[in-house]
């Protein structure tokens, strides 16, 4: 940012143009540069702010109703966590949920990775599964939820089926996509050395697709922790996202940010774990 | 097979006096093909039109010609990729209807399977035809061991670089055993140096097993000093102009020094003449597409 320029104009300058390279620079590339200390200078700014504004000694500026302090939201955390919110600990909630992400995400990958490698190695089963996946993807869950609930009642198998739902368009797109991405040289060559069709298509295209599978079933994952409130929205005590709107409706806004916070760090986590299996599966990926 | 390798040099003398059966039975011949690539305004792009052609055993074919002649359609012509749209492929007498382990490819970006590593690589057509684990290894040593990568067998192929990459793919495609080899520009992405080296080693190899191969490629120099027939093909339509039986792969052999064969006069003066044919294919090419 110290710069010869203008001062007035300095800092916009040193962001829109080009500056020179430093050495180990390309010139001209978008977006150089480490961003780590920007980043968490932001969320302590956040967290500061947040802490400011609620902070009982000046007033608190937003009341507690709408924004609990984080002292507060911490002490929320441990008494879930022990005693427990509406007869249930934090654990529990957090396990509730787990089985019906996990169960239904199972499920999806099982039957999702298996259509997507059909629809993309078959015209038959692609333009079976086609209009019906692509009509429903885009489709935001609560506007199919109503549905489920009036298909298949108000139990477990209607939170499962919400979850598989929005967590099957990704695995089948993704595994489509990678089973593109497969060179015809590597199916050729396999073709050469004597393979099968069922043999390309487990050694070769299933193996090349993988990255690309793995990376649909990251976002399936997520797309499951986004579409869990909506799953638990009906019939359930038990369960993060019931948590959370039981919590909302009681106006416990301390417990309705902690349920958000926990589901953050938990499905960030699960994306690291998902991350890490990328680098140990297919470590060629991008190389 | 060691037989046949003391042949050869016969053989490229005078047409084989006996043994005609097993010549014969594993001849890989084009006949009458003709390839037309649909278009859209009807009439179709000729990348091929009557091309007949015969490899013998031992046969060293180099393709070269001038881009759009029709190589990389022949070569995929010769390994079933591709279906000609008259006229027919046989190997040994047996039509050939589909890729098969007969006919190995190496390509020119190497198509190597980078979820297994160097030696599984090189055992994988092995192991979809059912070989135990013992025999492919084996067999993965000995071909490892001529394309000089025996010390890298459990690294992973991305480590490699682009060289051994392509030698891998080489060694790939020889433990199929096959009757012929086919290479599309392998050497098209390396750097002269290695390329020089890769070179020697193929003529090696080849003396070793004595395959039949055709090889595409765009250098001249590259194409005098492997084949033992060179075929020059011309675009609009693909077709074989020229055919040569050449002999620097052996005066190489007879001196072990690349660069002594490449300077000679011999060698030159053939260069010019490949390089005048090839470069009056392109002007004409550039006039018509002008």
């Amino acid at each position: 940012m110290a710069n010869s320029r203008k001062p007035s104009q300095g800092f916009l300058k040193n962001l829109f143009s080009a500056g020179p390279a430093k050495p180990g620079d390309a010139y001209g590339a978008p977006g150089m540069g480490n961003s780590t200390s920007i980043a968490i200078a932001s969320a302590i700014g956040l967290f500061s702010f947040w802490y400011l504004v609620t902070m009982p000694a000046i007033g608190p500026l937003i009341k507690p109703l709408f924004l609990p302090s984080p002292g507060a939201v911490w002490a929320k955390f441990m008494l879930v966590a022990t005693d427990g919110y509406q007869d249930r600990t934090l654990w529990q909630h957090t396990q509730a949920s787990f089985t019906r992400i996990f169960g239904s995400f199972a499920l999806a990958a099982i039957t999702g990775i298996p259509i997507g490698m059909a629809m993309a190695t078959n015209r038959v089963f692609r333009g079976i599964f086609d209009p019906p996946i692509e009509f429903y993807r885009p489709l935001p869950p609560l506007g199919y939820l109503p549905l489920t609930v009036i298909w298949f009642g108000i139990d477990e198998t209607q939170k499962m089926v919400l979850l598989y739902l929005a967590m099957l368009a990704p695995i089948v797109l993704n595994t489509r996509a990678g089973v593109r991405s497969v060179a015809i040289e590597q199916i050729h060559a396999a073709f050469s050395l004597g393979a099968s069709k069922v043999q390309i298509l487990w050694h070769v295209i299933l193996k090349g697709a993988m990255p690309e599978i793995l990376t649909g079933m990251r976002i399936a994952i997520g797309f499951g922790w986004t579409t869990l409130v909506a799953a638990e929205l009906v019939a359930t005590e038990e369960g993060l996202g019931a948590m959370i709107m039981s919590a909302s409706e009681f106006l416990v806004t301390d417990v309705v940010i902690m349920g958000i916070i926990v589901i953050g760090v938990i499905a960030y986590t699960f994306d690291l774990f998902m991350r890490w299996l990328e680098r140990k599966l297919v470590p060629w990926k991008g190389k | 097979m060691i037989d046949q390798t003391e042949n050869t040099p016969d053989q490229k003398a005078a047409p084989p006096p006996g043994g005609m059966d097993s010549a014969t039975a594993s001849e890989l011949i084009a006949d009458d093909v003709t390839v037309i690539y649909p278009t859209r305004g009807g009439e179709g792009v000729h990348a091929l039109q009557n091309v007949s052609f015969t490899m013998k055993p031992g046969d060293f074919v180099v393709a070269l010609g001038a881009s759009g002649c029709g190589k990389t359609t022949f070569l995929n012509l010769l390994a079933c990729f591709l279906e000609p749209t008259s006229g027919h492929v046989t190997l040994g007498d047996e039509p050939v209807t589909g890729p098969g382990a007969d006919r190995g490819v190496v390509f020119q970006k190497h198509a190597l399977l980078p979820w297994l590593n160097v030696v599984k690589n090189v055992t994988f057509g092995l192991k979809l035809q059912g070989i135990g684990a013992t025999k492919r290894r084996e067999i993965a040593n000995k071909y490892l061991k001529l394309v000089g990568l025996e010390d890298f067998v459990n690294h992973s192929t991305y480590e490699l670089s682009g060289g051994m990459q392509q030698r891998v793919g080489l060694a790939r495609a020889l433990t199929s055993d096959p009757k012929v080899l086919l290479m599309d520009e392998p050497l098209g992405a390396l750097d002269a140096l290695t390329r020089d080296s890769m070179q020697e080693l193929l003529l090696d190899i080849w003396r070793e097993t004595h395959k039949a191969v055709f090889f595409i490629t765009h250098s001249v120099e590259e194409a005098l000093f492997l084949a033992t027939r060179l075929i020059v093909m011309s675009p609009r339509p693909g077709r074989i102009t020229h055919e040569f039986e050449l002999d620097f792969y052996q005066r190489f052999f007879d001196c072990r020094d690349a660069r002594k064969v490449k300077s000679d006069p011999d060698f030159i003066a053939m260069r010019e003449k490949i390089l005048s044919i090839i470069h009056g294919d392109e002007v004409e090419g550039g006039q018509l597409n002008g």
